[in-house]
C-alpha cells in the first residue's frame, strides 16, 4: 500500500459516500451553500486525519473490550475542539452549521476509518488515509454544494451567477434544491457516474431472473 | 501483548489516561479561545440590534454603526428612563437574580418561562432620543429547547413593528430555527402590537397556519411550539408586566397614569 494510493482510492475508487455510503446524513443537510460545505468538508479532514493519527499511535494500547470507546472520546474531543475553533474565528458559518458541526462526532465516516483502518497501519499511513477519506467526503459536499447553490439560489460560493427573478433577473430557482431530500437525487446521480467510469464497483446480482417460459414448454 | 492488553488494570489505565489527556486539549482549547467567543457574540448580538432596526447592510463597521443606536436603561415598573445603571454595562440576567433590581413571577404571570425577571431593561433608541424613530426592545422567553433571546424593533409611535430578530436560540435547525429565517422575519414588518389606542393587552401573535390581519404572522409548519414561545414572549414583554408602560409613552391613546393603574389591577389579580 503506497502512500499516493492511501491519499486518492477514497476520492473516486472507494469514495466514503458514493461507494461505502457513509455519511450521508450531513451531506444533505450542509450542501445548501458552497461556503458552508466547504468549511464542512475542512472540519471533517481535519477530524479524520487527526482521529486516525491519534488512534493508530496508541493502537497496540488500546484493549480490544473498550476500543470503540476510545475511539469515540477521541474524536468527540477533537470535534469540540473544532467546534471551538470555529466559534472563535468563523462564528457567522459556526451559527450557520449549528448542529452538524457537534455531529461530525457521528459521521459513520471518522468512525470507520478509525476502527477499519488506523487500528491496523502505522500513524503515517493512517493520517493519509484520514486525509483521503475527508478529501472524499469533501469532495461529493462541493459537487452537491454547487448544484444545489448553484440552480436553488443561482450563486456560487454566494457570488451571483444566474440572476434570480426575486432579484429582478431571469432566472427561477428550483426551490427543490433548497431542501435536504434534492441532495440524495444529486448523489445518486453522482454514484452512477462513478459507477459508470468504475465498473467494478457495481455490485453483482442478488439474484438472476430466470427467463420466462416458452409456450411450448407449457403445454 | 494481546493478552496484557485486556486485564483489568490495562483497561483502567488506558480508560483514564486518555480522559486525562482528552480533558486537557478540550479546557485548554476553550478557556483559551473564550475571550474572541465572547467577542465574537458581542458582535453578533450588536449586528443583531443593525439588523433589525434595518440600519446593517453586509460589510459595514459594526462598532461604528452602532454608535449611531443609543442605549438607555429603562424602568419597567414606571415606564421612566433611569440613570442608577450604565447602559453599557448593564446586566439583563444579574439584574434578574438580583432581589433589589429583579421579581419572582409565578404561576400564570410567567406566560414567558422566565421564573425570574427584571425590573430594568435597556433598550435601544434609533435617531432623536426624545422622539425617537425607533424603539429596540430586548425580548426573551421558553422556545421548545430553550431559552431564545432577541430583539424587537418598534416604529416611534411605540405600536407598529419594524422588524424581530433572535441571536440566541436552540431550536431544531430547518423547523424552529426558521425563526431567524429572512423571509418569515420580514412578515413582521408594519404589524400593529396593539388593536386599539386604548389598549394595553397586545394583540399581536404569532397564528397557526397563515395569519390574517395586522395583529397576526404566518406561522412555521413543524415548528408549533417555537411559535407559541415567539407568542408568549411578545405578549410578556409588550404587556404592563415588560414594556408596556414604557410604549405607553409613545402612543397617542393611553396616558401613562391608565398604564400603571392597569398595572396594579393586574398585581392585585396576581397576589
Amino acid at each position: 500500500m503506497s502512500a499516493k494510493s492511501v491519499l486518492t482510492t477514497p476520492l473516486t475508487k472507494n469514495n466514503p459516500i458514493a461507494l461505502q455510503v457513509l455519511g450521508i446524513c450531513s451531506a444533505l443537510a450542509v450542501t445548501t451553500s458552497m461556503s458552508v460545505s466547504l468549511v464542512m468538508s475542512l472540519a471533517v479532514i481535519f477530524v479524520t486525519a487527526f482521529s486516525n493519527l491519534f488512534v493508530s499511535l496508541i493502537r497496540n494500547h488500546i484493549p480490544s473490550s473498550i476500543r470503540i470507546i476510545v475511539q469515540m472520546t477521541i474524536i468527540a474531543s477533537l470535534v469540540i475542539v473544532v467546534d471551538q475553533i470555529l466559534k472563535a474565528y468563523a462564528y457567522e458559518m459556526s451559527k450557520q452549521l449549528s448542529v452538524f458541526v457537534g455531529l461530525i462526532i457521528t459521521n459513520c465516516i471518522v468512525m470507520g476509518r478509525a476502527e477499519g483502518f488506523a487500528m491496523q497501519n502505522t500513524p503515517g499511513l493512517s493520517f493519509l488515509d484520514g486525509v483521503g477519506n475527508g478529501l472524499g467526503y469533501g469532495l461529493v459536499l462541493m459537487l452537491v454544494g454547487f448544484v444545489r447553490e448553484l440552480f436553488g439560489s443561482g450563486s456560487v460560493f454566494g457570488f451571483t451567477v444566474l440572476q434570480t427573478v426575486q432579484d429582478g433577473g431571469w432566472y427561477v430557482p428550483n426551490g427543490l434544491l433548497l431542501l435536504p431530500p434534492s441532495a440524495f437525487f444529486i448523489i445518486g446521480l453522482f454514484i452512477w457516474v462513478l459507477r459508470e467510469m468504475n465498473p467494478e464497483q457495481v455490485e453483482e446480482n442478488e439474484f438472476v431472473m430466470r427467463k420466462n417460459t416458452m409456450p411450448k414448454e407449457a403445454v | 501483548m494481546a493478552q496484557s492488553n485486556n486485564s483489568i488494570k490495562k483497561v483502567l489505565t488506558v480508560a483514564f489516561a486518555l480522559c486525562i489527556v482528552c480533558s486537557i486539549i478540550v479546557s485548554t482549547a476553550a478557556v483559551a479561545l473564550r475571550p474572541m467567543q465572547l467577542l465574537n457574540e458581542e458582535l453578533d448580538r450588536k449586528t443583531n440590534i443593525l439588523r433589525v432596526a434595518n440600519l446593517y447592510e453586509p460589510g459595514i463597521d459594526v462598532e461604528s454603526a452602532f454608535r449611531e443606536v443609543a442605549p438607555r436603561v429603562v424602568d419597567m415598573r414606571t415606564g421612566e428612563y433611569t440613570d442608577e445603571f450604565n447602559p453599557e454595562t448593564f446586566d439583563h440576567f444579574q439584574a434578574a437574580r438580583d432581589p433589589a433590581t429583579g421579581r419572582t413571577l409565578s404561576g400564570d404571570r410567567d406566560i414567558a418561562g422566565l421564573s425570574r425577571v427584571e425590573n430594568y431593561a435597556t433598550v435601544y433608541l434609533v435617531g432623536d432620543t426624545d422622539n425617537p424613530e425607533q424603539i429596540i426592545l430586548p425580548v426573551r422567553g421558553q422556545g421548545l429547547w430553550g431559552l431564545m433571546r432577541g430583539y424587537m424593533s418598534i416604529e416611534g409611535d411605540g405600536n407598529t413593528i419594524v422588524g424581530i430578530t433572535y441571536y440566541e436560540h436552540s431550536e431544531t435547525p430547518g423547523l424552529g430555527a426558521e425563526v431567524n429565517n429572512p423571509r418569515w422575519q420580514a412578515q413582521w414588518e408594519g404589524k400593529k402590537i396593539f388593536s386599539d389606542d386604548e389598549s394595553l393587552v397586545p394583540a399581536i401573535r404569532v397564528a397557526r397556519g397563515s395569519g390574517t390581519g395586522e395583529h397576526q404572522v404566518d406561522g412555521l409548519s413543524g415548528a408549533t411550539l417555537t411559535a407559541n414561545g415567539v407568542t408568549n414572549m411578545l405578549q410578556f414583554w409588550l404587556s404592563p408586566e415588560g414594556f408596556g408602560e414604557y410604549l405607553a409613552r409613545f402612543r397617542g391613546g393611553v396616558d401613562p397614569e391608565d398604564a400603571q393603574e392597569a398595572d396594579v389591577e393586574l398585581e392585585a389579580e396576581g397576589a
